[in-house]
């Protein structure tokens, strides 16, 4: 089967806004849609904190057709999910399915998306369940680590800056009011997108999308432009203290750059062999193997439609804790400092290339790509142009894009561990 | 050997097992090899050793210095790694299609020529430890290693496969590397190749890289079996944190005896649909029996189960989060009442049925992907032969009702379980 492409992705706009991508695959008797709306945390103000992780949660316990458990009796009956959840910039939905119940599927993604009830006791047991899971994150090392992190890193009046789930304060604050105002305000077609994978005809995924979805009107939240997320020009340190744990985490990082950035393949090429490139890249190689420090050491550079973070996660004994700093640090300013060599450029590259079709084995990863491809107006051909996009890459050009959004001198730096001894 | 519809299944000179099945859905392949070694074959003084020697069959051979396997995989643009698990090690890559020798390369190498370099242990040791550490910030590892250890008092199962601190700070090179020595022969072993390729093709290259390597010694016998539990078994773990978890286990017969089918299609009625694997995963479980008494009511968060599929005797596991503002004991209490429900009253014919069905859905979600593919056909070799999941809807459809009933009746026993409590100290 050929990269997935203009030849068989098959892009249809409805007009209430809605863009239908679909590529059949009929290799197993399966169908995938994976799919948004925008409309996210971006939308709700810092005192409202996780207003729209509620939301988006809470369409899934009733519509104006299906109570709560007749969703998922009747989802769970053929062994098919369907989820919503909300982001920071969007609302992310999908479905997994027999072909044979694809309608099913469609029929109720459309009705917790378009007719939820918001029923008084199941916001009140969504509530408690959201409430339960922040306390067990109060006592995750990894959890707290990189909250703090989100705080150093953006300003407080960035949305980045707060938790996508809220604080047990905002959460505990919010009415159902609220939500039934959230869902009208911003949930409409305007900007959706739906892709649809698996054994399916083109011409009757669009028809059943635009039986689901073709007649639905409602409102989308008009956007200000984010507020800046300036580069640190210091070192902003948090230490986060809970009892009773053996380990530390670490997040160290930045900003990062936008996936529309122009140099945001650049930065992909960077941050691969900085930190994922065979067990974890240099910061493995570092951190991990050279010193035995840490069970894990790597990075990650986000690359969403804003300043998402580029940043570096290790989980250490507490003991390790500035050994693992000091070489993390080292390993930033020597990729800053010094270009990498061919050889390693080269390794890089044939491995962000050649794992594409491993990224394309199943129908979930290419309705992920087809997604990205929308989202980020990439165009129908990129995974085709990918291999040419990613091999032009220069050893120059990694550098300039680890001096532009690196630096091992300032970096916001969170660690949760247990209390010093 | 046989060969049926592009699946091969036969056994070099050596005594290495052989499992090939050819598939065409994309340009990838997976190749794995399976050591029939993991905690069950530990003891205390060398918990934790087969994991241990997983990690350092990463730290290098003469042919591929360390790191350097790893590297060429990723230049192919594959992805590679190793798991420990209580009845096996397995090693898997995969690869476009057209790379996959590479993977049989560096599988037929590290079979016999893993150098164990001193320094190497000794940093290894510290990530082993750090990994202990990391799992141990998690309440749910606690507890279930508390439960898991109670449950076994004789068994390696009672035994987690990371190992205790005590024996991670003192083993030493030259045990690690008997036990390489010990388990990590073809006769031992098997390998299973998944993917884009002519499966004869395959079958003459594996032959190639492991058809040389020689047979070990007879493997050590397990004489371990775990005695009658006689009464409920508690155990309590009080630690720093603000949510409570409660976990109950019952012992479970193998996947010999005729009562795993109607125990799994029990345990799809009482907590949703398995994911099939020794990972767990699988769909959502809001409409099993289970999550209705304990999180719609809102006395828990969470509710699942596990019915996992193992060489000796295992156990039925039911876990929970607490809901903020309720106890352990309420939610013990419902959770009791809901057991006593399906002792007393047969199941409806409808959740067998959804049972099977959800059981075909992830049959069909998962021959999207050869990876997943390799990994279902290892571990049923592991624990039965590789054909145990073609027959798995079968053997499900089979039961009925009233078997499920006599399976809760005769393994839901209040003597036959073990309860854990995590009791967390606010601070």
């Amino acid at each position: 089967m050929s990269i997935p492409g203009p030849q068989d992705i098959t892009r249809h706009e409805l007009p209430n806004g809605i863009t239908v991508l679909v590529r059949e695959n009929h290799s197993s008797p399966s169908v995938v849609i994976s799919g948004y709306l925008p409309v996210g945390a971006y939308d709700e103000r810092s005192e409202q904190a996780g207003l729209a992780f509620f939301t988006a949660s809470a369409l899934m316990r009733g519509t104006a057709h299906r109570t709560f458990e007749q969703i998922y009796e009747e989802m769970e009956s053929v062994g098919a999910s369907v989820g919503v959840s909300g982001g920071t910039h969007t609302t992310g939905f999908g479905t997994k399915s027999l072909v044979e119940d694809l309608p099913l599927a469609l029929d109720i993604l459309a009705d917790v998306l378009r007719h939820p009830t918001f029923p008084h006791d199941g916001v009140e047991k969504l509530r408690g369940e959201i409430l339960t899971d922040l306390e067990e994150r109060a006592h995750d090392t990894r959890r707290m680590a990189s909250l703090a992190f989100y705080e150093l890193a953006y300003p407080q009046e960035h949305p980045y800056s707060r938790s996508l789930l809220g604080y047990t304060e905002t959460v505990n604050g919010l009415r159902r009011d609220d939500l039934v105002r959230f869902y009208a305000g911003g949930y409409g077609p305007q900007g959706m997108v739906v892709v649809l994978v698996g054994a399916v005809r083109t011409a009757d995924a669009l028809a059943q999308v635009e039986a689901a979805f073709g007649d639905w009107e409602g409102h989308t939240y008009e956007r200000v432009p984010l507020p800046e997320a300036p580069r640190i020009t210091e070192v902003r340190e948090r230490t986060t203290s809970i009892s009773g744990k053996t380990q530390s985490d670490i997040v160290l990082g930045y900003p990062g750059p936008p996936r529309a950035a122009p140099d945001f393949l650049h930065a992909r090429v960077c941050n691969t062999i900085l930190g994922v490139f065979g067990l974890m890249g240099r910061l493995g190689d570092n951190v991990r193997d050279a010193q035995g420090l840490a069970y894990y050491s790597f990075s990650r550079v986000a690359g969403g439609p804003g300043p998402g973070p580029w940043h570096v996660v290790a989980g250490v004994n507490p003991v390790n804790v500035e050994p693992a700093i000091t070489g993390i640090r080292a390993e930033i300013r020597r990729i800053c400092e010094e270009p990498v060599s061919e050889e390693e450029l080269e390794d890089n590259k044939a491995f962000i290339t050649g794992s594409l079709p491993l990224r394309l084995e199943t129908n979930e990863g290419v309705a992920r790509a087809i997604l990205d491809m929308e989202r980020y107006s990439l165009g129908l051909d990129y995974l085709q142009r990918y291999a040419n996009l990613i091999g032009t890459i220069t050893a120059g050009q990694v550098q300039a894009v680890a001096q532009r959004w690196l630096d091992p001198d300032a970096y916001a730096l969170s660690i949760a561990g247990p209390p010093a001894p | 050997m046989n060969k049926i519809n592009g699946f091969i299944n036969t056994q070099l000179s050596n005594g290495l097992t052989v499992l090939i099945k050819e598939t065409h859905t994309a340009p990838v392949a997976s190749f794995w090899v399976w050591y029939r070694v993991g905690s069950r074959n530990e003891h205390t003084g060398i918990t934790g050793i087969s994991h241990w020697v997983e990690h350092m069959l990463f730290k290098g051979t003469q042919m591929f210095p360390k790191g350097a396997a790893e590297k060429a995989i990723a230049r192919e643009g594959g992805t590679f790694n190793g798991m420990t698990w209580y009845d096996f090690t397995t090693y898997f890559a995969t690869l476009p299609a057209a790379r996959i020798e590479l993977a049989l390369r560096i599988e037929a190498d590290r079979m016999a020529n893993a150098l164990f370099d001193p320094d190497e242990v000794t940093a290894e040791r510290t990530v082993i430890i750090s990994e202990r550490q990391g799992a141990e910030n998690d309440p749910e590892f606690l507890l279930t290693e508390e439960v898991m250890g109670a449950a076994f008092r004789v068994h390696p199962y009672g035994n987690d496969t990371v190992g205790h601190m005590c024996d991670l700070e003192t083993m030493t090179r030259d045990q690690l590397y008997m036990h390489y020595d010990t388990y990590y022969t073809p006769g031992n072993a098997f390998a299973i190749a998944v993917g884009d390729f002519e499966a004869d093709e395959m079958l003459r290259a594996i032959n190639q890289h492991f058809g040389s390597t020689s047979d070990g010694p007879d493997i050590p016998p397990i004489n371990a079996y775990e005695p009658p539990q006689r009464g409920e078994r508690r155990v309590v773990v009080e630690e720093q944190g603000h949510v409570a978890y409660l976990q109950m286990v019952f012992r479970a017969p193998t996947v010999h005896e005729p009562d795993f089918f109607a125990l799994t299609a029990l345990d799809a009625a009482l907590t949703g649909a398995s994911g099939l694997t020794f990972s767990g995963g699988g769909l959502t479980n809001k409409s099993s029996r289970l999550y209705k008494a304990l999180v719609e009511t809102e006395l828990a968060t969470i509710v699942s189960g596990t019915l996992i599929p193992t060489v000796d005797p295992f156990v039925y596991g039911l876990s929970a989060t607490v809901r903020a503002g309720h106890t352990l004991a309420e939610v013990e209490e419902a959770l009791e009442a809901e057991l006593a429900r399906v002792v007393a009253e047969p199941v409806a014919q409808e959740e067998l049925d959804k049972a099977i069905k959800q059981a075909k859905a992830q049959f069909a979600y998962s021959s999207e992907s050869v990876t997943g593919q390799a990994m279902w056909i290892g571990f049923s070799e592991i624990f039965a032969d590789y054909i145990w999941f073609e027959n798995y809807i079968a053997n499900l459809s089979a039961v009925t009702v009233e078997d499920v009933q006599r399976v809760a009746q005769k393994h839901l026993q209040r003597s036959n379980r073990t309860v854990g409590w995590y009791v967390p100290q606010g601070t």
